[in-house]
């Protein structure tokens, strides 16, 4: 099956289908399933089209228009530190410290959760996943008023915290589960050699889920990665803003807007993201395939 | 030896602890906090950010006698069913029951194409939105290419503008759990069904949709909530204008906070999707709980 997906598409409709005789309906319906479907994705694309066509031309506006004459202009015009790189690195510093902290904890919160069996261990799990539920837009104004109270605005580290807390209860959620399916006799060896909970948890279980923790970290950096509402609120000094929220500053600084350079400084925002989904996406195939492997 | 042993499990349950004080210190004590500050008159600057004074009701009062709150209720509810319980949800289980039938590449390209939308950087996908829908943006142009001449969306109807651009930006996270949900169908029960003579809207509605029942209920539940608590999509397309005419509860309770410093008032609305966020959150964890049996 892996090939097909090279094949161009012609070639495809001849090859005979491995479904069998039992599959004429199937078969028959795929031509307007797969119109269908290109009409759907081209409305998912149409929005796009204004972002790239934008960043190749020096004139754009909120027209979408092929460039007169295509140029990586607006792309070098935000390549400078204040406009790109500093935000970019705020950016950075957020989503791997979020990530970071948000997995150590996970990591330690999920060992007990998932190896020893408590009376605390079902209502913990399921109050934390009445966390996730809680609207992040709601929250924000008495987050505001705690972190005024502590004087903790405009601080990183704080924010940090504040994104880790965030994005906790899922990445509990998605550890445990991942460290459930390492099976417990793995450890049982090293309990037996005498290692503590903790050692057992660093030498076996941690190496074993590697793909796992790979797949959360990614997936809380994306989410921190493109978070604009916190960090909106909480970072007040332009010296310390992600470039989720610097990418105002191409709005009214010389009363125009430079439509060109804000959409060039999406895309290359936008860029890291993507490469980690793509990543992640095949993180979590080769992860459930290692699960799998050792279930069977 | 009884009382080491409970103090060994105890210990156990030390790791825990990190995790338990960041969700306690940046998550329930905002939210104490939340119903705490709507019974008082903080604000932002001024003498009462120093000292504020307990209010009582008043807030709430405010709230009910404020024609901008039922408004953004109303228009909470209508962005929350219009864009995630019927668009995104809808479209989702359409865009994945498609990709059973069509070809591979077909279906791996318009994956693709709905997965970019949902994985952009939110405020990038909102100026997309924004440009998409703007005056003489992409859709006006295509309008105006077919003979029609478009309005200016953003303004004469920003709430069909949002919702749309929610459902562009949304749809993946549903076609996501459908398409798991669907290769989980055992693909003989269909078969045999075929075979029995049933159409495809009879297989769709006897067979499939009852397999994947609790998934539908799953996706229903975290999309009303995802959904429920957009604020940057709205706020970059239309700010909640033209005259509040797309000002939902977080959009609300943004503007009476910040812009305007009623730290008390913005609460209380804040408070409100709070409740609201919970309940919902209660309800799907019995529904997760009644699964499991």
């Amino acid at each position: 099956m892996t090939t097909t997906g090279r094949r161009p598409l012609e070639g495809a409709s001849r090859r005979p289908t491995r479904r069998g005789v039992a599959s004429p309906g199937f078969r028959r319906a795929r031509t307007p399933a797969d119109a269908a479907l290109l009409l759907i994705g081209a409305c998912f694309v149409l929005p796009l089209l204004w972002l790239v066509f934008a960043s190749l031309d020096t004139t754009a506006g909120y027209r979408t228009q092929l460039p007169a004459s295509a140029s990586l202009d607006n792309f070098a015009a935000v390549l400078t530190p204040e406009l790109l790189l500093g935000p970019l690195w705020n950016s950075l510093l957020l989503s791997a410290g979020t990530a970071t902290v948000t997995l150590g904890a996970a990591v330690l919160a999920a060992y007990p959760l998932s190896r020893f069996q408590s009376r605390f261990n079902r209502p913990f799990l399921y109050s934390i996943l009445c966390g996730t539920c809680l609207p992040i837009t709601a929250i924000m104004v008495p987050v505001y008023g705690l972190f005024v109270q502590l004087r903790l605005l405009d601080s990183l580290p704080a924010t940090v915290l504040f994104l880790a807390a965030t994005s906790l209860p899922m990445a509990i959620w998605m550890t445990k589960n991942f460290m459930d399916a390492v099976p417990v006799s793995l450890e049982e060896a090293a309990w037996v050699d005498g290692a503590s909970g903790l050692t057992a948890l660093r030498s076996v279980v941690l190496p074993l889920m590697r793909q796992g923790l790979g797949v959360v970290f990614i997936f809380v950096f994306i989410q921190t990665w493109g978070n604009f509402f916190v960090p909106f609120i909480l970072l007040l000094s332009p010296s310390k803003q992600p470039a989720s929220v610097s990418i105002f500053s191409f709005f009214g600084q010389h009363g125009a807007v430079a439509y060109g350079q804000l959409a060039a400084f999406s895309i290359l925002y936008s860029v890291p993201v993507l490469v980690l989904y793509v990543l992640v996406a095949r993180g979590a195939g080769g992860s459930f395939a290692l699960s799998g492997a050792m279930k069977g | 030896m009884a009382e080491r042993r409970t103090v060994r499990r105890q210990l156990r349950l030390l790791p825990v602890v990190p995790s338990v004080l960041l969700l306690l210190l940046f998550l329930a004590a905002p939210v104490l906090w939340s119903f705490h500050a709507s019974f008082t008159n903080a604000a932002l600057t001024g003498r009462n950010a120093r000292n504020p004074a307990w209010t009582g009701v008043e807030n709430y009062v405010r709230l009910f006698s404020d024609s901008a709150f039922p408004a953004a209720v109303l228009l909470t509810i209508v962005f929350v069913v219009a864009s995630a319980v019927v668009g995104q949800n809808l479209l989702g289980l359409l865009i994945a029951g498609l990709m059973t039938r069509a070809r591979k590449p077909v279906s791996a390209v318009v994956g693709t194409a709905v997965v970019a939308a949902w994985v952009l950087p939110e405020i990038v996908a909102a100026f997309a939105a924004y440009a998409y829908f703007s005056k003489d943006g992409t859709l006006n142009q295509l309008l105006g290419n077919a003979g029609a001449a478009g309005p200016d969306w953003l303004y004469a109807y920003p709430m069909v503008a949002v919702v749309l651009a929610n459902i562009w930006r949304g749809t993946a996270f549903s076609m996501l759990v459908y398409r798991a949900a669907l290769a989980d169908v055992p693909r003989d029960i269909s078969e045999a069904a075929l075979m029995d003579g049933a159409s495809g809207w009879q297989r769709l509605v006897f067979i499939t949709l009852p397999l994947i029942r609790s998934s539908i209920a799953t996706n229903l539940m975290l999309v009303t909530l995802q959904t429920l608590a957009v604020f940057t999509l709205i706020w970059v397309m239309t700010a909640g204008g033209p005259s509040n005419a797309s000002t939902t509860l977080p959009v609300l309770a943004y503007q009476e906070a910040f812009k305007f410093g009623d730290i008390g008032y913005g609460t209380a609305i804040a408070s409100v999707l709070i409740v609201l966020g919970l309940v919902f959150g209660i309800a799907y964890v019995r529904l997760l709980k009644g699964d499991k049996r």
